[in-house]
Order: C-alpha cells, then sequence, then structure tokens
C-alpha cells in the first residue's frame, strides 16, 4: 500500500500546533517517535516553548503480560506543568493506551490545566475514550501491521510497514 | 550449564548471584536503573507496575541499610511489603526456611528478598519454589550480595562512564565479604582490565589469584594510580586477635587516610558498602571527602533494586 508522506505530515502538524501555542504551552515527545517530531518542528514554531519527552514503560498497562520493555530513554519533564497546556505528541495513534500511560504519567509531575494530544496518523483502533485533537491523517491496517516512523541517515522522515508474525 | 537465576527463554527469573550473568543482562539492569533513578527525583516518586503484588523481605540476618533500600525500592514500584525479621520470630520456634517461605506463599507473596547468613540458601529456596515466585539474594554468608555488586557497578558506570581502562582497588576483609566476591565477579563480566585486592593474608581466601585479581599485602603499592577504590567493612567480632591485632593497628596498616588516598589518581573515587568503621577501614575526612560517593551508592541502590524486582516481576510467563 501507498504509505503517506512522512515529511508532509510533520509539516502540517506543525502548522497546527503553531496555531495553539502560547507562553503556557509546554510540548512532550512521546518517545521515540514523537521526541524525533518534536525536534524535528521546534525550530520553526513561532513561540520560544518548554519541551520534554516521556517514556511510558513504567506506567503500561500490559505490564503482567509483557513484561518490562525499556529501549528508550528515562522521561525529561524537567519543567513545571502545574496550570500549563500539554501538546503530547506523538507518531501513530492506535489504542489510545500509550496515551493513557503518558497521561498517568505527567500528573505525577503536577496538574495541568489542558493536554492536546496532536498525532500524525491515526489508525482507527481505539479501545479507550481518548481521541486525538490534532490528527493529520487517518489510516486502517490490519491488526498485524505495525507503523514506524523512520528518520534516515538524510535526516529524512519516512514511514515503514512491518508485519508481525504471531 | 544449568543455571537457576534463568528460566527456559533465558531471562533472569531470580537474582542469586552474579555468576552466571552475561554482560548484557548487567547492562540491562544498569539502563534500566538509570530510568528508576529519575524517578527517585520526582516530587512522585512513585511509578504503578507493581501495583498488586506483595513483596516480602525475609531477613534470617540484620541488616538495615540493605532492607530498608529494598523496602523503599518496592513502594516506589506501588508493591505491597512485608517485612519479616526471622531471626526474632518463627525460626526460634524451630520452623524450616522452606516453611516459611511456603506460608509466605500462601499469603500470595510475589517476590522474595531474602537475606541469610548461610551461603546457598537463596539458591535453596529458588530450587523450590514455583516459577511464577521471584527470589532475590540480598546477601547469602560469605557468598554473594548480588544487588550490591550491582549497585557498585551502577555507580563507577556513573563516575567513570567506561568500565574497559579501570583500576578497581578493593581493600579489607576480603574472606569475609560477599560484597567482595560479587564485585570480582560483576567488574570482570564488565571487562576491567585491572582488579587487584589489598589485604593482610588472614583475611584473604584460599587461591583467590584464580578470580583474577591482583594481590597486594601493602595498601601503598596497591593503591597506585587506582580509579576506583573500594573498602570494605572490618568487622568488629574478627578483632579477636587471632584474624587482626586491634582496630588501631589495622586502621595503621590497611586504614584509608587521605595520603594513600593521594596515592591513586587525582579524580579516583572511595566507595563503601557500608556500614563503615569510621578510623578503623577508612579515615573521616576520607569518608566525607569529595572524593567520598559513599552517600550516592546507596541512593543509586534504589535504583538498581527497582529495576531488579522490575525486570524479575515481569518474567513470569
Amino acid at each position: 500500500m501507498n504509505l503517506p508522506n512522512a515529511e508532509n505530515l510533520i509539516e502540517k502538524l506543525k502548522d497546527k500546533i503553531n496555531e495553539m501555542i502560547d507562553d503556557k504551552t509546554v510540548l512532550i515527545g512521546v518517545q521515540s517517535g514523537g521526541e524525533l517530531i518534536l525536534e524535528r518542528i521546534l525550530p520553526g514554531l513561532k513561540n520560544a516553548v518548554v519541551t520534554g519527552s516521556i517514556d511510558t514503560s513504567f506506567y503500561r498497562d500490559d505490564f503482567s503480560s509483557r513484561g518490562l520493555k525499556i529501549k528508550n530513554k528515562p522521561s525529561k519533564i524537567n519543567t513545571e506543568i502545574n496550570g500549563k497546556h500539554i501538546i503530547l505528541i506523538d507518531d501513530v495513534f492506535s489504542t489510545g493506551r500509550t496515551v493513557r500511560a503518558a497521561m498517568n504519567e505527567i500528573f505525577d509531575y503536577g496538574r495541568p490545566k489542558k493536554i492536546t494530544l496532536a498525532v500524525l496518523i491515526n489508525r482507527n483502533e481505539q479501545e479507550l475514550p481518548i481521541v486525538p485533537q490534532i490528527c493529520i491523517e487517518k489510516i486502517s491496517l490490519r491488526k498485524d501491521q505495525h507503523l514506524e516512523l523512520i528518520l534516515d541517515e538524510n535526516k529524512k522522515f519516512t514511514f515503514q510497514l512491518k508485519e508481525s508474525h504471531v | 550449564m544449568f543455571n537457576p537465576q534463568l528460566n527456559n527463554k533465558g531471562n533472569l527469573n531470580h537474582l542469586l548471584s552474579i555468576e552466571g550473568l552475561s554482560k548484557e543482562k548487567i547492562i540491562q539492569v544498569l539502563d534500566t536503573a538509570e530510568s528508576f533513578l529519575k524517578i527517585g527525583e520526582r516530587d512522585v516518586k512513585k511509578v504503578p507496575i507493581l501495583r498488586g503484588k506483595t513483596v516480602c523481605n525475609v531477613f534470617f540476618e540484620n541488616s538495615t541499610r540493605t532492607r530498608t533500600t529494598f523496602e523503599i525500592a518496592a513502594k516506589r514500584l506501588s508493591a505491597d511489603v512485608i517485612n519479616l525479621n526471622v531471626t526474632t520470630s518463627s525460626q526460634s520456634k524451630g520452623e524450616t526456611i522452606l516453611d516459611t517461605i511456603n506460608n509466605l506463599i500462601a499469603m500470595n507473596a510475589d517476590i522474595f528478598v531474602v537475606r541469610h547468613p548461610s551461603s546457598g540458601a537463596a539458591h535453596f529456596i529458588a530450587s523450590h519454589v514455583k516459577p511464577n515466585i521471584h527470589i532475590i539474594n540480598a546477601g547469602d554468608g560469605n557468598h554473594s550480595h548480588p544487588t550490591q555488586g550491582l549497585l557498585d557497578a551502577f555507580t563507577i558506570r556513573k563516575y567513570k562512564t567506561n568500565f574497559n581502562k579501570l583500576k578497581v582497588a578493593i581493600v579489607g576483609d576480603i574472606l569475609n565479604s560477599r560484597v567482595a566476591r560479587s564485585n570480582i565477579h560483576a567488574l570482570n563480566i564488565l571487562g576491567v582490565p585491572e582488579i587487584r585486592v589489598i589485604a593482610p593474608k588472614t583475611l584473604l581466601p584460599y587461591e583467590i589469584e584464580k578470580l583474577g585479581v591482583h594481590v597486594f599485602h601493602d595498601i601503598d603499592k596497591g593503591l597506585k594510580d587506582a580509579d576506583v577504590i573500594m573498602m570494605l567493612r572490618i568487622q568488629n567480632e574478627r578483632m579477636d586477635g587471632i584474624m587482626l591485632p586491634s582496630p588501631e593497628e589495622y586502621f595503621k596498616t590497611y586504614g584509608l587516610n587521605q595520603a594513600r588516598l593521594d596515592l591513586a589518581k587525582k579524580d579516583a573515587i572511595v566507595m563503601h558498602p557500608g556500614p563503615m568503621n569510621r578510623g578503623v577501614e577508612i579515615d573521616s575526612a576520607v569518608a566525607d571527602s569529595e572524593q567520598s560517593v559513599i552517600l550516592p551508592q546507596v541512593t543509586f541502590g534504589i535504583a538498581v533494586r527497582m529495576a531488579v524486582m522490575a525486570i524479575l516481576a515481569g518474567q513470569h510467563l
């Protein structure tokens, strides 16, 4: 199948985020895809914003079936988030479970005024009442297909489709 | 070789000793601990992954620091914690170790942190429990204290970044020290090229060289150009005149003072597993000096124990 152009989606996401930010915004990238997107769009944002990144390993609801899988770095939220507007950025939204884990972790740092979820792609596989407010494209995939955002050696973003053989 | 710590997928199911762990497994624990260290710096120092699990600290031998840091680690993972000081309870009434453990399993405990004066006690328990129960050795006789070995490796990596160029000196009662044995194994696995042990002959095990260490009886020679100095506690009960003449005499010949510390590299770090005897194995000023990382070791110990418990608890498939 034809996968969307990741660079175009990121550009559009940047424009949407630019419409929302002010001096009370904190941008948090979900590791690792969301963090890479955040690094890319940061220079093109109209306001200087505070950023962070989040690794949800310790908050996942599938720990008892999957165990601990840490591939990422520790979460980095070195800023006051009480009363702030957090824009949570991720590459692909599917079930909503990662976002739930991320929100639980965020609330262990403080009480934000608002959290907005911004993603490049929504796979339409929601299992929880969580929906991204900013979503650039919707695509439907089979359950065994895994969509991954890759940053290649020329610093270009592309999507890759991987199939898991269970 | 049969390794009772690993399950049939080769994953860590118990932590019994450093021996038998691969370099990758040790690095996995250290990397995971790095993430848990950050949790300890937050206002809310708790994550939910062991919510609903029960951790039992079963101590057949006294300990304050190790038991407390295991307790804090388990609580920060949201587990429920039970502390059992067996020296003062059922064992004095004649109950066997396995009966004690089986009773706790019947109360639905999931992870056991065990300290016992006999070498091999944790192995023995691990070989008699169901696969979904995890045993962590918190010190068995003079055999092993694996979480201390891991937290010391974590500490060294924090200050020295790489293991592959270091000279590490371990000073004191090697003979009776499970900490020394765990550290020697961990440092060997992690690729430290030069491990030195410094002690009087009465406090060295027979054929210690076979573990790949260099033996020194003269502390001044042994500390020369060291990057890391690990001091060991001299237990008061060894001071009966057979092993050692007196605390004063020991301090004079093997105590770490500033002049001796100056023989090591300028940026050498001083470690101690605690509890330390100031004025016996270490001079008070050295223990409090800028080069001392003794208190960071305690902080790192919590993160490393969190990492071990989280990794084990995720392996019950």
